[in-house]
């Protein structure tokens, strides 16, 4: 590459500061450790105790848990560069990655901003100007309105102009945030609104762009590369097609179906629009493309991407590295013609969410992990371990599951069976649903495009019957637990080998019967498992026929599995006890049993009495509160506003009534299916 | 100086090469005739036993269970359940007590239950009063069963859990269970003492409790109430309006309410029998007790042939002959048996073994009793008791030889050396009938006089002073000669009338049913059964101190 221009001096980093958390903080941190660059990471109130500070050499509190107060104080941020002596931030993605202000804030300190001039930003951030540059420089573009008259007039006139369906997105927004889509004129009002009030919350502007909405689009995204000599490569493209809620979900590069040539234009098209604007750093020009693989320039983000390592498994590249070399002063390690495109690689984001409720973001704690055993071609990039808590304050990301294979085929297959090794309790998690998504046969073929998700919803969400050998392993494993807690009780004596502990259930001149009920999905089963001795049993689930059967319980690598052998047929799954709770495994999903807990339990504790009125869908914090004590309201009339993963949820009256009392205040932060307001119906009187 | 005293480990896997040569036992021909036929034999025995403990596991009947549980209340048998840990054995005792002893009044399991399982990893005696059998109330077996409980828990130190659910004395057997030192009131004389030797004892009390009863709860460390279904009272409503005309609910006069907020006589409050079993549990817990066997501890390996060749060998005939360190060796640990005085005394077969881990002594009966064999029964026995090594009694005795030469032998001070000796040793005696047990032979091989810490029978054996032949011939002896004083005839058909009531008796009452029903034993057990039930009697003896044993004068 050419480091001859202008030749800014080289400036080698010896230590960063990270101003990011979770697994892209933690991605981070390996890298410049791997270089033998110090790390400082930063930490909100929240984080004290997270992966990221623990791994990096040394950690500075910002603040309180909100992200406002902690991860986007640029003050903040800055004042522990100079504490410890930092010489470069690394914005990681999100928070003040794409902050025009933060970055020249950083230039005007001495501090090196790992990433793109604040003008490329600037340019880039602004979705109209950047569209205006791009065409300039021969970019394909999708005509809209870009317009400074925000008017809600001059924007109604505008979209009837472009026509429908359209796409009205903030101009400072990203991420599906502040976007929304009107099919129809008449839902143009509610949707220009809705995306002004997110745009507002989370970029404190409103400045809408209108675009046409091009129809069964894929998103294929390029990762471009610049350093400080006007050196410019492309690795490939990405597509992140598949999305829920607008949000990426599975990423894959390179894309499925793309032709050398296509490619080749893509890359080329990347390259001239990071040229147009200065580009320095890490990059990706995001491109829709439709079936006959025409595309159009949408936006660059002008940052180090979520999706990143799928670039770097097919050109086996470290970008974070890169990022730290061209931040240093360095030119790029590879010219375009020593890249080349090697296999085929998948990214699965597990996120805390219900993808049965819509995608609802969740939180909780991770009370049980069990990852897929991290190798060269298998990567677990996460910033949480088991005990952590996926908090209500930021991203409800889990981790990063990328895997590699010499083409699409394998990589997928390794993608499901790695899935399967991702075990997850104690939160809702979307591990079964991209179980569902990577084996579905449309997703096998390539088929992919940003509806995907909608099309094949019904195959997505099979309503699957919890069968008899579940059931029986469930029960099985959870009698073949406590056979190993009883054995384990041992230690308490001195008596190691008591046969108290070795003949199971065993009784006198008879069989011990045990009648267990187990619920699964609402349904309760009555099991009767007869112990017969020798680790064989008999098992009636229901109305089924009684079975003979052998069960055994086995623990490897801190993974217990139960395998059940009926009829010749052996079935296994890993299994995971909690609470009273029995959670297996299988390779095609996940199945979450509850044994029967004694009356007493709950007749005794407070226990959760539900109340009539409106619950929290999901923790978060209350933002808004729109009635009074005493206020009468109608079925469905908004309650209060509540933010939860920076998107609002209105909560409305789930039946006419009188408000008796609101629980909460603005700013408080609540739990899932806390009670937010008490509420007497006056329905059905 | 410190008072723990270690446990010895011994890893018996890791053996010398040539270590193994000790093991015994031979391959059976499983399908020759005689050991076939034996197997079916035995087979059947087996299955009887099994289909009467079927029939005896329903309790008082289905009417009587269904109204028992309409109420809300567990059975005992499920409260036992719920009460020892999930994957528990239950070791039970006496599962035929009370069979046939009240004509046409059937008293299943003696209508209390009793044996050991394990509490919050504890091993704890259990004694359910089964409310479906006539109320739960004691009938003079039930009195019985409930004392061999407690006594068992006494002998091996063994915390008492009492289901209490019982209306008390059965009235019209009163005579039989009020008054005499081994009856009612010496429930309440055996938690005071037990309590103050340190054995503690809880109760959870599930249904009435009603006068004498009310001392269970009363007399307890610590005792459990459900509410609005336990009652403790010395007199119920009906006896406190007869005495004083006051009227008064079962539940005011002696409720959960007011005995654990006003009265004090209980101390936990249960909303159910779930939550008072829990309770119990909980209360067990919380003893802080430590097992410490005081002896060398191996990992148990199972014996090298299977359990139930013992049906083809020893089959359902006390009179033939087999070898019983075939059965030896399909009881102990890898079948390995270091035999002590082979070549001496042959007809007893002595010698060191371990089951489960357990180091145990062998006394096997292999022929009648001759002096040798007498006298080295006795020296193994001191072996034993020096060492401290539990003891096993494998009985199949027709007695003590007999005759001039065995009189003229000294059998009679012989055979007195091993009572002394079987009598006075402290360590564990386990005894397993296992064939016949006749006259003195019983007592030389540690019958129930002798205190084992349990026996049990195989439902192949038979116990009587002497055979029913022998009996009968003595006694046909004794009139012929009789009527050879009188001069007068005795005719062949005069000595069949004489023999035949007298061999059905002794067929009767030698039988196994007849013996576990009165309680001689504490269970009749499958013969397959046998190194299990062995084991966790073992595991339950060593949760008391091997104490060291003082001997009589061995007449010399």
């Amino acid at each position: 590459p050419n480091a001859t221009k202008a030749a800014p001096k080289v400036t080698p980093l010896s230590k960063i500061l990270i101003a990011n958390r979770g697994e892209i903080a933690c991605r981070v941190i390996r890298s410049a450790k791997r270089l033998g660059i110090q790390t400082v990471a930063v930490y909100s109130d929240a984080d004290r105790n997270a992966m990221h500070v623990a791994m990096a050499d040394s950690a500075i509190r910002l603040g309180p848990a909100p992200s406002v107060e902690s991860y986007l104080r640029q003050d903040k941020v800055l004042e522990a560069a100079f504490k410890t002596g930092a010489q470069a931030i690394h914005p990681g993605y999100g928070f003040l990655s794409e902050n025009v202000e933060f970055a020249e804030l950083c230039s005007k300190e001495g501090i090196i901003f790992i990433g793109p001039p604040a003008s490329a930003i600037r340019d880039m951030g602004i979705k109209s100007t950047s569209k205006y540059i791009m065409s300039a420089a021969g970019v394909p573009v999708i005509h809209g309105y870009h317009g400074v008259d925000q008017t809600d007039e001059k924007l109604r006139h505008e979209a009837e102009k472009i026509g429908f369906p359209l796409m009205i997105k903030a101009v400072r927004g990203g991420g599906g945030k502040g976007m929304r889509i009107a099919l129809t004129p008449s839902e143009f009002e509610n949707q220009l609104e809705s995306a002004k009030r997110e745009a507002q919350k989370s970029f404190g502007d409103q400045v809408m762009l209108l675009e046409r909405y091009v129809e069964r689009p894929r998103h294929v995204e390029v990762q471009v590369f610049g350093d400080k000599y006007d050196n410019y490569v492309y690795l490939f493209e990405r597509d992140c097609s598949v999305q829920r809620r607008h949000q990426k979900i599975i990423e894959e590069a390179p894309g499925p179906g793309i032709s050398n040539e296509t490619r080749k234009q893509l890359g080329e098209a990347a390259v001239r629009a990071a040229r147009a604007v200065g580009y320095v750093g890490a990059g990706t020009v995001e491109f829709i493309m439709d079936p006959q693989q025409n595309f159009f320039f949408m936006e660059m983000n002008t940052r180090l991407q979520v999706e990143h390592p799928v670039s770097e498994m097919i050109t086996n590249t470290d970008l974070v590295e890169w990022q730290l070399r061209v931040a240093s002063g360095e030119p790029l390690p590879l010219d375009q013609s020593q890249i080349h495109l090697n296999g085929h690689a998948f990214e699965a984001r597990i996120y805390a969410e219900e993808p049965k409720n819509n995608f609802l973001p969740g939180a909780g704690p991770l009370l049980h992990l069990t990852t897929p055993k991290p190798s060269s071609d298998v990567r677990v990039e996460t910033g949480v371990a088991q005990g952590d808590v996926v908090s209500v304050f930021y991203d409800p990301m889990i981790a990063k599951l990328v895997v590699w294979s010499i083409d699409r085929a394998s990589a997928l297959r390794k993608l499901r069976s790695c899935l399967s090794e991702y075990n997850i309790v104690g939160l809702n998690s979307n591990v079964d649903f991209l179980m569902h998504l990577s084996s579905h046969p449309k997703f096998i073929e390539g088929d992919v495009h940003t509806d995907f998700i909608t099309q094949h919803h019904g195959d997505l969400f099979p309503s699957k019957p919890v069968t008899d050998s579940l059931v029986g392993q469930a029960v099985l494993a959870s009698i073949l637990n406590e056979i190993n807690v009883s054995s384990s009780q041992q230690g308490s004596t001195s008596d190691p080998y008591s046969p108290f502990a070795s003949y199971p259930m065993s009784r006198l001149n008879h069989t011990y019967q045990k009648n267990v009920k187990i619920t699964c999905q609402d349904n309760t089963y009555d099991v009767r498992v007869t112990s017969c001795e020798n680790g064989l049993y008999k098992l009636k689930v229901g109305q089924s026929e009684e079975i003979d059967v052998s069960a055994k319980l086995s623990v490897s690598d801190n993974v217990t599995s139960i395998e059940l052998s009926a009829n010749g047929e052996i079935s296994k799954s890993r299994v995971v006890f909690l609470n009273g709770n029995v959670h297996l495994f299988t390779k095609d999903g996940s199945v979450a049993f509850a044994m029967e807990k004694p009356s007493f339990l709950t007749s005794l504790g407070q226990g959760s009495i539900k109340q009539g009125g409106a619950v929290a869908p999901m923790p978060g914090i209350i933002e808004k509160i729109l009635v009074k004590d005493g206020e009468e309201v109608k079925l469905g009339q908004p309650l209060l506003v509540m933010i939860a993963m920076k998107m609002e949820y209105i909560i409305r009256a789930p039946e006419s009534g009188v408000v008796q009392k609101v629980n909460y205040k603005v700013g408080d932060s609540v739990a899932k299916n806390a009670a937010l307001v008490r509420f007497v119906s006056t329905d059905k009187k | 100086m410190c008072n723990v005293k270690r446990v010895v480990l011994i890893s018996s896997r890791n053996y010398y090469a040539n270590d193994n040569v000790v093991s015994i036992g031979t391959d059976q021909d499983r399908n020759s005739e005689t050991f076939q036929d034996n197997y079916d034999r035995m087979a059947v025995l087996v299955s009887q036993l099994k289909q009467n403990i079927h029939k005896i596991q329903e309790g008082g009947g289905a009417k009587a269970t269904q109204r028992h549980k309409s109420r809300g209340k567990l059975l005992a048998r499920e409260r036992v359940e719920a009460l020892i840990d999930p994957s528990s054995p239950f070791l039970e005792f006496s599962q035929l007590a009370g069979k046939g002893l009240y004509g046409s009044d059937e008293v299943p399991a003696g209508g209390v239950i009793t044996g050991i399982g394990r509490i919050m990893g504890n091993e704890c005696v259990i004694v359910a009063n089964d409310a479906t059998v006539k109320g739960g109330s004691y009938y003079p077996i039930t009195v019985k069963k409930h004392l061999r409980a407690q006594e068992i828990a006494e002998q091996n130190r063994l915390p008492c859990v009492y289901l209490v659910d019982s209306g008390g004395a059965n009235l019209p057997h009163q005579a039989e269970i009020f008054p005499d030192r081994e009856h009612f009131g010496r429930i309440f004389y055996n938690q005071a003492n037990m309590s103050a030797k340190g054995i503690s004892q809880i109760a959870v009390v599930l249904g009435s409790c009603t006068a004498g009863g009310a001392y269970v709860p009363a007399m307890a460390d610590e005792s459990i109430i459900v509410r609005k279904q336990g009652t403790i009272f010395l007199a119920g409503p009906p006896l406190v309006k007869a005495a004083t005309g006051e009227e008064i609910s079962a539940e005011e006069l002696g409720g959960a309410d007011l005995h654990c907020s006003k009265s004090g006589v209980t101390d936990h409050y249960a909303v159910d029998d779930l939550h008072a079993l829990h309770l119990a549990r909980r209360a067990v817990g919380n003893l802080n007790l430590v097992k410490k066997p005081d002896i060398s501890l191996a990992q148990p390996e199972e014996p090298l042939y299977p359990a139930d060749d013992i049906y083809g060998i020893v089959g359902d005939n006390v009179k033939k002959n087999y070898d019983i360190r075939e059965v030896i060796a399909r009881i102990v640990d890898a079948s390995r048996f270091d035999e002590f005085k082979a070549k001496y005394g042959e007809t007893l077969v002595t010698g060191f073994a371990r089951i489960h881990g357990y180091p145990v002594g062998i006394i096997a009966n292999n022929g009648v009793l001759f002096a040798e064999s007498s006298m080295k029964g006795a020296h193994f026995v001191e072996l034993c008791c020096q060492r401290r090594i539990p003891l096993i009694f494998l009985q199949n005795i027709t007695g003590f030889m007999v005759g001039r030469e065995a009189e003229a032998g000294g059998i009679a001070k012989h055979g007195a050396k091993l009572v002394t000796a079987v009598a006075c040793a402290q360590v564990p005696k386990l005894t397993v009938l296992v064939g016949g047990s006749y006259g003195a032979g019983n007592y030389g091989m540690c019958g129930r006089a002798y205190s084992p810490r349990f026996l049990y029978m195989w439902p192949n054996s038979r116990i009587s002073v002497m055979g029913g032949e022998q009996a009968a011939g003595v006694l046909a002896q004794i009139s012929q000669e009789q009527r050879k004083r009188e001069g007068k005839q005795w005719t062949a058909e005069e000595e069949k009338a004489l023999k035949d009531p007298i061999l059905k008796k002794y067929d009767v009452e030698g039988s196994p049913y007849y013996s576990s029903a009165r309680l001689w034993d504490d269970g009749v057990i499958d013969p397959a059964d046998t190194r299990k039930v062995l084991a966790l009697s073992l595991s339950a003896a060593l949760n008391a101190p091997i104490p060291s044993t003082k001997f009589g004068i061995f007449r010399m």
